[in-house]
C-alpha cells in the first residue's frame, strides 16, 4: 500500500518545528508502524536527507521507549498496543497519516518525534521506590499478601513509562503514570512504610514538573498500552488526601 | 472542586424538592418559600438560615469556579504546543468534553434565573408578586424562549452532574475498585436523570397549561 505521512520534523529543542509531507510506497501490512518509519528514513538517507529522529530499543511492546501520537490517539487507534506492535494492516491504502511527539511542556522536543522524559525520572527519584536492606530474596510465603491485592499491584506495576497518558490527556496530565507506581508500591507490603510520603513526594514532583490536573476524563486509560486501570488514580488521590491531612 | 461541587448537589436536591411543591397549588409553594425565611424563627431572626446558605452557596460557586479556571491555566500551560491532528476522543462519555462550556452556560443561567425568579428584575411581574405568581408567568407560552434557555441549562446541569457526581468521589480517593466506579456513574446518571426530570417538570407544565 502507498500512505502519505505528514511527520513533526523539529531539529533540536530551539528550533521552532514543522509538519512535513512525505510519500511511502509499496509498504507490507505484516510491517510494524516503527518498520514502515524504517523504510522512510532508509529512502530518505540515500536521498541526503536527515532521517526521522523516534525513540525505539526493543520492538516488543515492553521497554516504554516507543511512542509517538498518530492521527490524534497516542500510540495510534489500535487499543492496548504500542507504536511498534502496531501492525500496518490497520491502515489502507491512500491513507494520510499524521505524526506527532507527545506534546507537554514537561516533555521537551530533542529532536522531530523524541521527547525527553527525564520528568517521569524526577518523579520515581522522588519516591517511586521502597528502602529495604539488599540481600538475597527471602521465602516467597514468609510474607502472606492477598490475592486481591497482589493482583491489582501487578496491574499497576505492567505501566512501562511510555508517557501516552500524558499525551492523550486534555490537561497534559500526569496523574495515571505517577498513580500507577504510587498503587503497584503501596498495595504491598514492602510498599507500607513508606505508603504516606511516598504519595505526596510524588504528587509534589509531579505537579512541579509542569504536568497539568486530573479532571477524570479517563483518556490516559482509554490509550494506555498497558491499560493501566483508571482505579489507580484514586487510590493515588486516597494515599495523597491521607498524607496531606496529617 | 469536588467539595464545593458535593455541596452544590446537596442544594440542586432541596431546590428541586421544593420546585414540585408548585404541583401542590400556589399556597403550598407560597408557604414553602415564606418557611425559608421564617425557619428557626423565633429563636433565630427571620432569614437566619437562609442566609447562611446563601453565602455558604456563594462561596461554593466562587470556589468551584476558581478551581475550575486554575485546572484550565495549567492545563493550557502543561501543552503549550497543540496537536496539528484533531485529537480524537478514546474515553467513552460525552459529558466529560461538556464540562468548561457547559459550566459557562450554567453561570449564566444561574445569572438569569436569579434575575427572573429572586429579584424579580426580568420577571413580567416583578420582584413584588408571589414565589407562584413570579414561577407561572416566568413560563408563559409567549415567554417561551425562557422556557428554551431554563430547559437547555437543565440539560447542562444534567451532563455536569453525570460526570461530576462520579467524578467527585474519584477526586476524593473514593473508587478504589473497578465495581464501585461501575456502580457510582450508574448511580450519577440516575441522580442527573432524576434532577433533570425534576426540575423541567414544572417550566414544561406551565407553559402547556397544566399549572397555572
Amino acid at each position: 500500500m502507498n500512505l502519505t505521512l505528514k511527520i513533526w520534523r523539529q531539529n533540536g529543542s530551539s528550533d521552532k518545528g514543522r509538519m512535513v509531507t512525505y510519500r511511502v510506497e509499496d509498504v507490507s501490512p505484516d510491517m510494524s508502524f516503527l518498520e514502515m518509519l524504517d523504510v522512510l528514513n532508509e529512502r530518505l538517507i540515500l536521498e541526503g536527507d536527515d532521517p526521522v529522529a523516534f525513540d525505539h530499543d526493543c520492538r516488543e511492546g515492553i521497554c516504554g521507549m516507543c511512542g509517538m501520537v498518530i492521527n490524534g490517539v497516542a500510540h495510534g487507534e489500535q487499543k492496548l498496543t504500542t507504536t511498534c506492535q502496531l501492525h500496518m494492516r490497520h491502515f489502507k491504502d491512500g491513507d494520510v497519516v499524521t505524526i506527532e511527539p507527545w506534546r507537554s511542556a514537561a516533555f521537551p522536543v530533542i529532536k522531530d518525534l523524541v521527547v525527553n522524559r527525564s520528568a517521569f525520572d524526577r518523579i520515581i527519584q522522588a519516591g517511586g521506590f521502597i528502602s529495604v536492606p539488599a540481600g538475597s530474596a527471602p521465602e516467597a510465603h514468609s510474607v502472606p499478601v492477598p490475592k486481591a491485592d497482589a493482583d491489582a499491584a501487578f496491574d499497576a506495576a505492567t505501566c512501562i513509562g511510555c508517557g501516552a497518558c500524558v499525551a492523550a490527556c486534555p490537561n497534559g496530565s500526569a496523574s495515571l503514570f505517577t498513580a500507577a507506581k504510587i498503587t503497584h508500591l503501596g498495595l504491598l507490603p514492602q510498599g507500607q512504610p513508606e505508603r504516606e510520603s511516598r504519595a505526596r513526594a510524588m504528587v509534589e514532583q509531579m505537579d512541579a514538573e509542569g504536568f497539568g490536573g486530573c479532571t477524570n476524563t479517563g483518556e490516559c486509560t482509554a490509550v494506555c498500552p498497558k491499560g493501566i486501570p483508571f482505579d489507580t488514580i484514586a487510590q493515588m488521590n486516597a494515599d495523597y488526601i491521607k498524607a496531606a491531612s496529617k | 472542586m469536588a467539595v464545593t461541587g458535593a455541596v452544590l448537589v446537596l442544594f440542586l436536591i432541596t431546590h428541586m424538592l421544593g420546585n414540585l411543591k408548585i404541583f401542590l397549588g400556589a399556597d403550598s409553594f407560597n408557604h414553602y418559600a415564606e418557611w425559608l425565611r421564617t425557619v428557626g424563627s423565633p429563636a433565630l431572626p427571620n432569614r437566619t438560615i437562609l442566609t447562611i446558605t446563601e453565602i455558604v452557596l456563594a462561596l461554593c460557586v466562587v470556589l468551584h469556579m476558581w478551581a475550575a479556571v486554575s485546572l484550565a491555566r495549567r492545563a493550557a500551560k502543561a501543552r503549550p504546543v497543540k496537536y496539528a491532528a484533531k485529537r480524537k476522543s478514546q474515553a467513552k462519555g460525552y459529558a466529560t468534553h461538556t464540562m468548561r462550556y457547559g459550566g459557562v452556560i450554567i453561570l449564566l443561567f444561574v445569572i438569569w434565573h436569579l434575575l427572573d425568579m429572586t429579584f424579580g428584575t426580568v420577571n413580567p411581574k416583578g420582584g413584588d408578586a408571589t414565589p407562584f405568581d413570579r414561577m407561572i408567568a416566568g413560563f408563559q407560552p409567549e415567554r417561551w424562549w425562557v422556557t428554551v434557555f431554563y430547559l437547555v441549562a437543565m440539560v447542562m446541569i444534567g451532563l455536569h452532574l453525570r460526570h461530576g457526581l462520579w467524578s467527585a468521589f474519584q477526586s476524593l480517593g473514593l473508587t478504589r475498585r473497578p465495581r464501585s466506579r461501575g456502580a457510582l456513574q450508574t448511580g450519577a446518571a440516575a441522580v442527573s436523570a432524576v434532577l433533570v426530570l425534576g426540575f423541567v417538570a414544572a417550566p414544561i407544565c406551565i407553559m402547556i397549561g397544566v399549572v397555572k
